[in-house]
């Protein structure tokens, strides 16, 4: 599983990407977490409000800090 | 309602402290203690409520709305500043949203109406106005910063700057039709509470150093002894509190305690105000993120035309308030 963070590196996002890893070592699951910063890559997303989070090419949330426990309910989604 | 807040202040300060009533230290620490407890609660309040309601005004319906309009100009720039109230972004969201906007067609004029709006009506600057001067002031301040908004869009729309944004802008190849997340009031109501809570983290700092400012001044400086100076006398009084408060850089909540205090101390309130507005609309951070989509000379006529906003708003409040 690939987990993206996208964003253009505010503080926003480095929660996001912690609260994404904790999920991960949460949900028991192999996964890969991704920081994409890139502004092109972001928009092609269709993202227009950063923090997003992309789990296996599909945006589950933009534009906030999901809790640890809404990633462990996305990661379940889509394992 | 801060009746219980005054009397806790007065008790904590010259009850356990035991400092005088007419002392400078007295009086600032009293004001320091009343403002921190009032201003917490405000804008825990203003922030939870405004948070709530532009969760059902997301930028990606708003952007639909304004791409679609085909129609007159005027209603599209009109529309793209009401908007700009109620629609969240923060900061590091303003070039994203800046390209998600062009790149689905809506008119750069219009977008730039949006942009403008956004920061220059803060809401919770708007909020706290409300608490501390009451209705008058606040609606004198929403309608300057969307009339702003709306011409200086306008403007920038009729001067055909498209050549001015960066070319990438308008090579991209993005998916405009994202599904907009419809969560519960339930759902609404926890997001709300998460982002008020992280908010209030990140501008505590500013709050706290705002009102200590304000504190000293109530304590030190006495009233009305900046009106020769900063008063409606002096013609550039404007001008020069746009110029201190560009390059300064705070949140609007930090500010507010502070232009209570210059009006107490003598300084117009539209002087007041358009030292805040230059200080959380015009900052140096934003600027730096807005070149990454704006070629310098579009950018500096940005900048030029909302320093322009600014200095018009803080006349006309000086004007209008006798």
């Amino acid at each position: 599983m690939v987990i993206k963070i996208l964003g253009t590196g505010c503080s926003n996002c480095k929660k996001l990407e912690a609260n994404a890893k904790e999920a991960v070592s949460k949900a028991g699951v192999s996964a890969q977490v991704v920081k994409v910063e890139n502004i092109k890559d972001i928009m092609a997303y269709g993202v227009m409000r950063t923090p997003a989070i992309v789990i296996n090419e599909k945006v589950k949330a933009f534009g906030k800090v999901c809790t640890v426990d809404e990633i462990v309910k996305f990661i379940n989604e889509e394992k | 309602m801060f009746v219980p807040v005054q009397r806790f202040a007065d008790w904590l300060v010259y009850g356990i402290f035991g400092l005088a009533k007419d002392s400078k230290l007295g009086s600032a620490l009293n004001f320091f203690v009343f403002d921190t407890i009032k201003i917490f609660i405000l804008l825990f309040i203003i922030i939870y409520a405004i948070t709530f309601i532009r969760s059902f005004f997301p930028p990606e319906k708003t952007r639909k709305i304004l791409a679609k309009n085909k129609g007159s100009v005027l209603l599209g720039h009109i529309l793209a500043a009401l908007l700009g109230i109620v629609t969240p972004f923060c900061s590091c969201s303003a070039v994203p949203l800046f390209i998600g906007f062009v790149e689905a067609g809506v008119p750069l004029g219009v977008t730039f109406s949006y942009l403008i709006a956004a920061p220059m009506v803060n809401e919770v600057a708007l909020g706290l106005l409300y608490g501390m001067f009451g209705i008058k002031i606040a609606l004198i301040y929403v309608i300057s910063g969307e009339i702003i908004a709306i011409v200086s869009g306008i403007i920038l729309g009729k001067l055909n700057l498209e050549k001015h944004v960066e070319g990438y802008v308008y090579e991209m190849n993005i998916n405009t039709e994202i599904e907009i997340p419809d969560p519960t009031v339930k759902e609404r109501l926890i997001d709300s509470l998460n982002f008020t809570k992280d908010l209030i983290k990140k501008i505590w700092l500013y709050v706290i150093i705002g009102i200590a400012i304000g504190g000293f001044m109530h304590g030190w400086i006495p009233n009305k002894a900046l009106a020769p100076y900063m008063g409606k006398g002096n013609p550039f009084a404007v001008f020069i509190a746009v110029a201190v408060g560009v390059p300064l850089y705070s949140n609007a909540a930090g500010i507010i305690p502070l232009v209570s205090e210059l009006t107490r101390a003598g300084v117009a309130m539209g002087t007041a105000l358009s030292f805040m507005m230059a200080v959380t609309a015009l900052s140096v951070p934003e600027m730096i993120l807005l070149r990454r989509v704006l070629k310098p000379k579009l950018l500096a006529i940005f900048i030029t035309i909302v320093g322009l906003g600014i200095l018009f708003t803080g006349y006309l409040f000086n004007f209008i308030i006798a």
